[in-house]
């Protein structure tokens, strides 16, 4: 059961998807990579919500509330960047954030 | 009491003809905009003439003084409660005077230049300026208060400007001239307006007619507080003289004047002979009571400036020749004893007799300086040059001009039974009464004056016979007959009971010839002109010969005694060389360099952080999460 699993282990897990994510942004040149980092990095938030609202007040629900929150906001915000994402690709034939610097200075 | 309201359109007449002419005069016809304009002249001419035949006698009681009467009166700007700027109309005398002296040569002028400028490609901008300036002379000289008289000051010096430089497309010199006369009064102007602030900061009032009220508040606190011995009053008097000496041309303001003749010779006949520059003795006439009254010591400065400025004139006006130029400086000398008179008058009665005078010589000299000018510009207008050198013998191609002439230099000579001999000498007999010293000097100068009007005369009408390139031919009609109004005007003027309709407090007076210095003012006339037609009537040596044995005096004369010279060493090599020039400095680079200084290290620094916006995304999200991490050990360790 998952009373028996301690909390470290999701800690942990959470904590690993985190660096994975901000690992993933900085060095993947790939907007959609980048995009998935992002999320990655908004799932490990998620898992901690559910583990510390689980461990620490069982009775209550507001982190499971707080996370189906940021599920919609995270899917609202890849459909923006997604389009962003279509736009660049259109003006630039290709979606390496390398190119995308035109608008620096 | 007649209502005078209607003179209100004695100046809106000719500011509806400027306006005409100046939007819509390029499309006219020339001959239309003269027409436009001297008809325009013309029934403010009518209605001046009407305003004052009632006002000095069918709309007036007969033994009863002559009031001021507000015809008309409007806040134009109110500012405070206390602070309120009105346009109206003022008809006392003196204004009524005016209008009829205004109107009259304007009206002359206008017709003459219909003549002299034809076929001027600028006629119809000519004759706009003419309304204009015909529009603010007399709005200043129906000014109800002191202020409604600075702005259209002002507006005759824009007018004045715009006229002396009436030929800029062909004569830098006019356009020097131009700027000339209007930064040199312009600068008198100055004082007027610090002598106006003085004057109605103290009184709590810019109204003439509370001003010059002997029991009013202006005269009230002429004892008030001192400095440099003189009352506050006094200063704010000597400070709206300034001003009048500058408009009119008295030492040292003088120097634009004789370079104003490089404007079109009716504008010289017009502005700088009749009206425009009388402006500055109508000014001290229009307080005379407040400078009678209030402070003698500013009209005993009054009557100096005068009297040394006619001296100075006049010896100078000896020496050119250029005949506008003698003009010029006749108009100085003879403004200069309307100056005098007024400073050696007293208030009231007999005691301001002076003051009669010198309206009486104010309005005589408008007509035969203004003949006199006309008379040149046709002589001009024949031989097609200035100098008297190039003229002689002209009486036999000219007879009108010639005659009209003669008549004008024997008016202005004092010779009676013309009409400058009844103004010349009750300022005469005033000086007299007054001050010795101003007697004498007036006495050489009405002598010299005869002098050096004959020496112009018969430069002109007589002398060598000068060969011309084509024979010169009289002016047309439209020019000559104007000439033939004023003659008939200097001859008659004279005979006006001025000492009934024009005095100091409004009460006529009995005025007599005083016969024991008329004679010897006629006399010392008399022998300026022999010794003129002694000198000039027959070509000789004898004028350079006197000219050379008083090698200096004519030299420094002939230069007009260096004062355009002091002018320009004071202002070149003192002025801009010792305060224009470290004030330019400081404002370039103490002033300019803080605020450059101030711009170019904003822009350093902005170089300095651009290289933060790169636009790489990996870069600001490294920076974006070393910050959390730093953010992170901080709270963690450090707090």
């Amino acid at each position: 059961m998952i009373q028996n699993i301690p909390l470290s282990y999701f800690l942990t897990i959470s904590t690993l998807m985190f660096f994975l994510g901000i690992y993933g942004f900085l060095t993947r040149r790939n907007l959609i990579t980048m995009l998935m980092s992002v999320e990655l990095i908004l799932n490990s938030v998620n898992i901690n919500f559910v583990a510390f609202n689980k461990y620490l007040y069982p009775q209550q629900l507001q982190g499971h509330f707080f996370i189906l929150i940021i599920i919609a906001v995270a899917a609202a915000e890849a459909a923006v960047a997604i389009a962003i994402i279509i736009n660049i690709y259109r003006n630039f034939k290709s979606i390496d954030v390398e190119n995308v610097d035109e608008m620096k200075y | 009491m007649a209502d005078f309201t209607y003179t209100l359109l004695i100046p809106l007449i000719p500011f509806f003809t400027f306006l005409l002419l100046g939007l819509a005069g390029h499309k006219m016809k020339p001959i239309m905009a003269g027409l436009i304009g001297t008809s325009g002249l013309g029934a403010s001419a009518i209605l001046a003439y009407s305003a004052a035949i009632s006002y000095f006698w069918t709309g007036h009681s007969a033994g009863t003084p002559y009031t001021s009467i507000k015809a008309f009166e409007i806040p134009w700007l109110h500012l405070t409660d206390k602070l309120t700027i009105h346009l109206g109309v003022l008809i006392d005398p003196i204004s009524v005077m005016m209008l009829v002296v205004i109107t009259t040569v304007s009206l002359m002028v206008h017709i003459y230049s219909i003549g002299y400028m034809k076929g001027d490609t600028g006629f119809s901008r000519f004759f706009s300026f003419l309304s204009l300036f015909s529009f603010s002379m007399l709005g200043l000289v129906l000014a109800t208060n002191i202020f409604q008289m600075y702005i259209f000051w002002e507006l005759v010096g824009v007018s004045s400007f715009l006229l002396i430089g009436y030929y800029y497309y062909e004569k830098p010199s006019a356009v020097a001239a131009s700027k000339k006369a209007f930064i040199v009064t312009r600068f008198a102007d100055l004082g007027f307006l610090i002598g106006i602030l003085m004057l109605s900061f103290n009184t709590g009032t810019f109204d003439f007619q509370t001003l010059t009220d002997p029991h009013g508040p202006a005269i009230a606190q002429a004892g008030g507080a001192a400095f440099m011995g003189l009352s506050l009053l006094t200063w704010s008097l000597i400070f709206i003289f300034v001003g009048g000496a500058g408009k009119s041309a008295m030492f040292p303001f003088h120097i634009w004047l004789p370079d104003a003749m490089e404007g079109p010779t009716p504008v010289s006949a017009l502005i700088h002979a009749a009206t425009m520059v009388v402006a500055g003795v109508y000014l001290v006439a229009r307080l005379f009571p407040v400078f009678a009254l209030g402070a003698p010591d500013a009209l005993y400065v009054v009557a100096w400036i005068g009297g040394f400025s006619s001296l100075f004139a006049a010896v100078i006006a000896c020496t050119q020749t250029d005949i506008k130029r003698v003009l010029a400086f006749s108009t100085m000398s003879q403004i200069g004893y309307m100056m005098l008179a007024l400073g050696v008058s007293g208030y009231g009665g007999e005691e301001g007799l002076g003051f009669m005078a010198s309206n009486f010589h104010l309005f005589t000299h408008a007509m035969f300086k203004a003949l006199l000018f006309l008379g040149a510009g046709a002589v001009i207008h024949a031989v097609h040059s200035n100098e008297i050198g190039d003229m002689g013998n002209l009486r036999k191609f000219l007879p009108v001009t010639h005659i009209t002439f003669l008549i004008a230099c024997l008016t202005i000579a004092g010779i009676p039974p013309f009409s400058g001999f009844f103004s010349k000498d009750e300022i005469l007999v005033a000086a007299f009464h007054s001050n010795k010293l101003l007697f004498a000097i007036e006495y050489l100068v009405a002598g010299l004056t005869a002098f050096y009007m004959f020496r112009l005369y018969y430069g002109i009408f007589w002398g060598k016979n000068t060969h011309y390139h084509h024979t010169p031919h009289e002016a047309p009609k439209v020019m000559t007959i104007p000439l033939m109004i004023l003659a008939f005007g200097s001859v008659f003027a004279g005979f006006l009971p001025f000492h009934d309709l024009v005095t100091s407090d409004g009460k006529g007076f009995e005025s007599a010839i005083d016969w024991f210095v008329a004679i010897p003012s006629v006399l010392i006339g008399v022998v300026g002109i022999v010794i003129a037609t002694i000198l000039y009537k027959k070509e000789s040596a004898m004028p350079d010969r006197i000219a050379g044995s008083l090698k200096y005096l004519h030299r420094w004369a002939h230069r007009k005694f260096y004062i355009d010279e002091v002018y320009l060493f004071v202002t070149r090599k003192i002025i801009f060389r010792y305060i224009s020039v470290p004030i330019a400095w400081f404002d370039r680079h103490i002033v300019d360099g803080t605020m450059n200084g101030i711009a170019g290290m904003t822009v350093y620094a902005a170089y300095a952080v651009k290289g933060l916006q790169s636009g790489k995304l990996h870069q600001y999200a490294f920076v974006f999460v070393s910050g959390a991490v730093i953010l992170v050990l901080i709270f963690v360790y450090l707090v």
